[in-house]
């Protein structure tokens, strides 16, 4: 694989140089150079009209086949309980599947998940359980071992799994050991019908760049999304699947790693992904004891409470409040942001909720470019004048 | 204790924007620096040897201007540190890189603990540290918020969602570690002065023996065919008038919606 | 300015800026207001081998000289002088033992003060003895193969933190300065204990205590030089530690001085950014001359120590009673810059100016150190004639 610029060829004109997405093509004596970090995306060599600039092609051995057919989504659990995620991913899951007229799976390891029979109301044509009590927990190693072992079996072509700390954990080991391609964090997922290809979507540069990847050569395609990323369908009822359940032989694989302990943190109570209403605070808040006006305002709306990183950062407020790129991602019905400029970090975060209000002092402030409301003021006056309001009500 | 931490270079700064003209990213005045998150590993890695005694190697697959993070680490505590670099690596994915990162540790000889950051800061996948394990066969921990006590194997702290496990890891093994692990010290300057006069190998697909079918853009699975910015329309109603006025606005609104 | 810094000393003044800037700056008011010790920068200082510059290399230090002292404290004090002071502080306690220490003494208390991993300090003043020096009163009875110490030492920066203490006392009252010796005192040495922290108006990071001796029992080996040689060694050491506390002034104003300019290009009167005004540009353009010319007398004079010179009272005296009246007052000018805003406690500019008072003060009132000058001047003439 390399790229050659054909300097007999090259008149320096500079096309090229334009439309290079990583600005890695320069003009020294007026001949194209390329610099390090080429991903060979050809941009260059479409807008090159003098054929100057060659591209070694990759020889792309396909090794994809009819044998792989079918959409997975592993559906993860906690204490028998399915998170939220594995909805949502089956949702989406089966509209990749209808596209590509094949089945829809979800995957279940635990034991005695009652819920597992449910997930053919999201869309799964098949649930493949796994009920065992050596794999209640998350024992990260029979994981891996067992999901690529029911890979190989059933040969997916796309598998689907939330980017929550497990999934990011295990899914790249499933990868790395199937040798097969696979894209964290995805905000978009499409098919191209014509090659069968998942188009994955993600944002990179902490939000501020969206790339789309394709995994061309190797089976299955896998990704990650985060939760609340994707709408969770109602369930069917009615609808009709098959529960496959299998054993977990032991066999010869062996957990290296030993969970000892579980210490439940009790600030991550806060569930923001389940509540319809956020209240979040950013730097504008100033300090840490100006929370507790938000707090007042998030108790008379029965909402819970958010921040932007600059107030975690600070200490004012702990990490499980976070919202945005490295905290969680939030889809509640009314979003209110107080003091919070906006970094593309904290809408990557929350701009899919319903409803947005955004309260700031600064006009310019990114965050009304998302608001369905906005208030330019200041929240120190604004918020206690809606707390009074609605407690008057 | 052999340590190795893996580091990347990084552009120090996450607002890049796409010219819109042009469709390119715009990296004018942009410093490159060490990924913030592999600073904890880092740190992590010196402390274990202030520990318990070994060595740490600090290694990085980038071009090669990455040299100069690699000195940066020697600033900051490692031993020595190896560069990874051939134009045959560019365009790698998570796939690829990780494979070169297990060829060059294997040569490295005898490791007992790789530690990785959780993501860089520029492409925010966190998927290296779990496939470089996987290559290497290796036992692995992500999210790893503390070390308690090393003495055959490790006992951790993991980060969940719900809180901390704590786990037991054989060593050797691989894990990746969170922000809350420690605050990273600063340079000192017997590691500046060492820094300055390090030898820093670096090492070519050549030197590392390896399968190029594997590495670079030809041995990744994945690839990029599309950059562009976020789209963001603003659908949103700046309220009007002073602020009693503007907050009465509002909750009639939200009482249209059915909210209050 | 070019100050023709060596490499190394660029890498000493740098590495101390960034620690300033990415450690200090963020935590200096909350420091001040809870008049809370460093312990943490401290351990930054020390993991960043900054206590090692003024220890020479046989002692685990990196042999620097009185410059890199003084590049590092500058730095330290231009984001927080109490934190500067703490550290400066360590310093002239090593001073003494680096000066008048036997090989054995340097080998025991030397690497540990290089490491960071022990403070040290110095113990001079008393009730009844300011400038009036002589008139201690704290003395140290000979007994059994060792000293008695009993009396109470006052405003010892890093009291109660440190853990290696010189301290001068009374081994012969009836010779009274003549009299006088001094001594390593360890902090967990029975019969030494620590007075309450003083509530200071400035330097509010930094910890000042009395060390009060109630039959303090030390060994012969803890005397520093020889019986009678106390007053020489303080006033020794103390020569060669006023360049730090020049240092320290000359941070403090460079900090006031940015302070005030950039508050000035951003604070809009009449419409425009006060900084166009010609009486606030006067004021800025007299704070930066006087900056600049404290500095270069100030590294000029840590030169001087750094070439091996004997005599340098008069130098040091020079150095540090221009930098500290330099900075106290471009410190209130930079105050009055601020205009109200200054007065505030939410902007650091006051805290800069409350810092500068003590530089005037402590290790030589700026009066009593015009008097050092002025006798020398008296002495040198007189040798001319």
């Amino acid at each position: 694989m390399g790229i050659l610029i054909d300097l007999d060829k090259c008149n320096g004109c500079g096309n090229c140089i334009e439309v290079c997405p990583f600005g890695l093509l320069e003009l020294v004596d007026d001949k194209v150079q390329v610099k390090e970090g080429c991903n060979f995306c050809r941009a260059c060599q479409e807008a090159c009209t003098y054929d100057a600039i060659l591209i070694e092609a990759a020889v792309e051995e396909v090794e994809v086949s009819d044998l792989h057919r079918g959409v997975w989504v592993f559906a993860e659990q906690r204490n028998g309980k399915i998170k939220g995620v594995a909805y949502e991913l089956l949702s989406k899951g089966r509209e990749l599947a209808d596209t590509l007229n094949a089945e829809l799976s979800a995957v279940c390891f635990g034991h005695n998940v009652a819920e597992a029979s449910e997930l053919t109301g999201y869309g799964a044509d098949k649930v493949y359980l796994v009920d065992a009590p050596i794999i209640k927990g998350f024992e990260e190693d029979l994981y891996t071992a067992k999901f690529v072992e029911l890979i190989c079996q059933y040969r997916p072509e796309i598998v689907l799994a939330g980017a929550t700390p497990m999934g990011r954990s295990f899914m790249p080991r499933v990868a790395a050991r199937l040798r097969t391609g696979l894209t964290a964090d995805c905000t978009g997922l499409e098919i191209d019908l014509g090659r069968r290809l998942l188009l994955q979507t993600r944002p990179t540069f902490g939000g501020n760049i969206m790339a789309t990847i394709i995994c061309s050569s190797k089976r299955p395609q896998m990704a990650t999304v985060r939760p609340r990323v994707f709408k969770k369908n109602t369930p069917d009822k009615e609808r009709k699947g098959q529960v496959i359940k299998l054993d977990f032989e032991r066999g010869g694989i062996t957990s290296k790693i030993k969970l000892l302990d579980f210490i439940e943190d009790l600030t991550e109570r806060v569930k923001l992904e389940d509540t319809d209403i956020i209240v979040s605070g950013g730097r504008g808040l100033g300090k840490a004891e100006n929370f507790h006006l938000l707090e007042e305002l998030a108790n008379v709306m029965g909402a819970a409470l958010g921040s932007s990183r600059p107030p975690v950062d600070e200490g004012w407020i702990p990490y499980s409040h976070q919202v945005g790129q490295t905290g969680k991602t939030v889809c509640p019905k009314l979003y209110i942001a107080c003091g919070i400029s906006g970094a593309v970090q904290h809408l990557a975060g929350m701009q899919t909720s319903e409803i947005i209000i955004a309260i700031n002092d600064d006009p310019n402030a990114p965050i009304f470019e998302v608001a369905t409301y906005g208030i330019v003021g200041d929240l120190f006056k604004v918020v206690p004048m809606l707390i009074a309001r609605l407690k008057g009500r | 204790m052999n340590i190795v931490v893996c580091l990347k270079q990084v552009p120090g700064t996450t607002e890049v924007k796409i010219d819109p003209q042009t469709n390119t990213l715009i990296r004018e005045g942009i410093l490159n620096i060490l990924n913030p998150f592999d600073a904890y590993a880092l740190e992590e890695g010196v402390r274990l040897k202030e520990r318990c005694g070994g060595r740490v190697t600090a290694i990085s697959m980038g071009p090669p201007q990455a040299e100069e993070m690699l000195r940066e680490a020697i600033s900051l505590g490692a031993d020595e540190a190896v560069l990874l670099s051939d134009k045959a690596f560019a365009g790698a994915d998570t796939l690829a890189t990780s494979y070169t990162l297990a060829r060059a540790i294997e040569k490295l000889g005898q490791t007992d603990l790789i530690i990785c950051g959780r993501q860089t800061f520029d492409g925010d996948t966190g998927q290296v540290g779990p496939e470089l394990a996987e290559m290497l066969g290796l036992p692995f921990v992500a999210y790893v918020s503390k070390i308690e006590d090393i003495n055959k194997g490790m006992h951790l702290q993991r980060m969940v969602e719900e809180g901390h496990e704590i786990i037991e890891l054989p060593l050797p093994a691989v894990i990746t570690v969170v922000k809350e692990i420690n605050v990273p010290r600063l340079p000192s300057l017997r590691g500046l002065a060492k820094a300055k006069s390090a030898p820093i190998p670096v090492w070519t697909a050549e030197e590392l023996a390896i399968d190029m079918d594997k590495v670079g853009l030809k041995g990744s699975a994945t690839r990029v065919v599309k950059v562009f910015s976020p789209q963001r329309v603003n659908r949103g109603e700046i309220l009007q008038g002073e602020p009693e006025e503007q907050v009465k606005n509002l909750i009639s609104k939200l009482g249209d919606a059915g909210i209050v | 300015m070019e100050y023709f810094l060596t490499e190394e000393q660029k890498t000493v003044r740098d590495l101390a800026r960034k620690i300033a800037e990415e450690r200090i700056l963020p935590l200096r008011a909350e420091l001040d207001e809870r008049e809370e010790f460093p312990w943490d920068i401290i351990r930054q200082l020390a993991s960043s081998d900054l206590f090692r510059i003024f220890i020479p290399e046989e002692y685990e230090g990196l042999g620097g000289g009185c410059l890199e002292l003084c590049l590092a404290v500058e730095e330290l004090s231009r984001a927080c002088s109490g934190v500067a002071i703490t550290y400066a502080a360590s310093a002239l306690g090593a001073l003494s033992i680096l000066e008048y220490g036997t090989e054995e003494q340097k080998r025991r208390r030397l690497p540990d003060i290089a490491s960071g991993k022990s403070l040290a300090a110095f113990a001079l003043t008393e009730a009844t003895a300011g400038s009036d020096a002589g008139a201690i009163k704290t003395t140290a009875t000979e007994k059994e193969g060792g000293y008695v110490l009993n009396g109470t030492k006052q405003f010892i920066t890093n009291g109660g933190e440190a853990e290696i203490y010189t301290v001068i006392a009374l081994t012969d009252k009836e010779r009274g300065a003549r009299g006088a010796s001094a001594f390593l005192v360890e902090k967990d040495t029975p019969g030494f204990s620590f007075g309450e922290k003083e509530k200071k108006m400035g330097i509010r990071a930094s910890s000042t205590r009395e060390l009060i001796f109630r039959n303090c029992f030390i060994l012969k080996e803890n005397l520093l030089g020889k019986e009678g040689m106390g007053f020489i060694i303080a006033l020794r050491v103390l020569d060669r530690s006023r360049p730090g506390v020049a240092a320290q002034a000359v941070g403090i104003a460079q900090g006031a001085l940015e302070a005030a300019t950039d508050y000035a290009r951003q604070r809009i009167q009449f419409e425009h950014p006060i900084i166009s005004i010609q009486a606030v540009q006067h004021m800025l353009a007299d704070m930066a001359i006087e900056v600049e010319a404290a500095r270069a007398l100030v590294y000029s004079v840590a030169r001087t120590i750094d070439s091996g010179a004997k005599s340098i009272t008069e130098e040091a005296a020079m150095a540090k009673v221009f930098a500290s009246d330099v900075a106290m007052r471009v410190t209130t000018n930079a105050v009055q810059v601020f205009g109200g805003a200054g007065y505030i406690r939410d902007y650091p500019i006051e805290k800069m100016m409350r810092d500068a008072k003590i530089t005037q003060i402590y290790e030589g009132t700026n009066q009593v150190l015009r008097n050092v000058i002025a006798s020398e001047l008296r002495k040198r003439r007189s040798r001319q004639e």
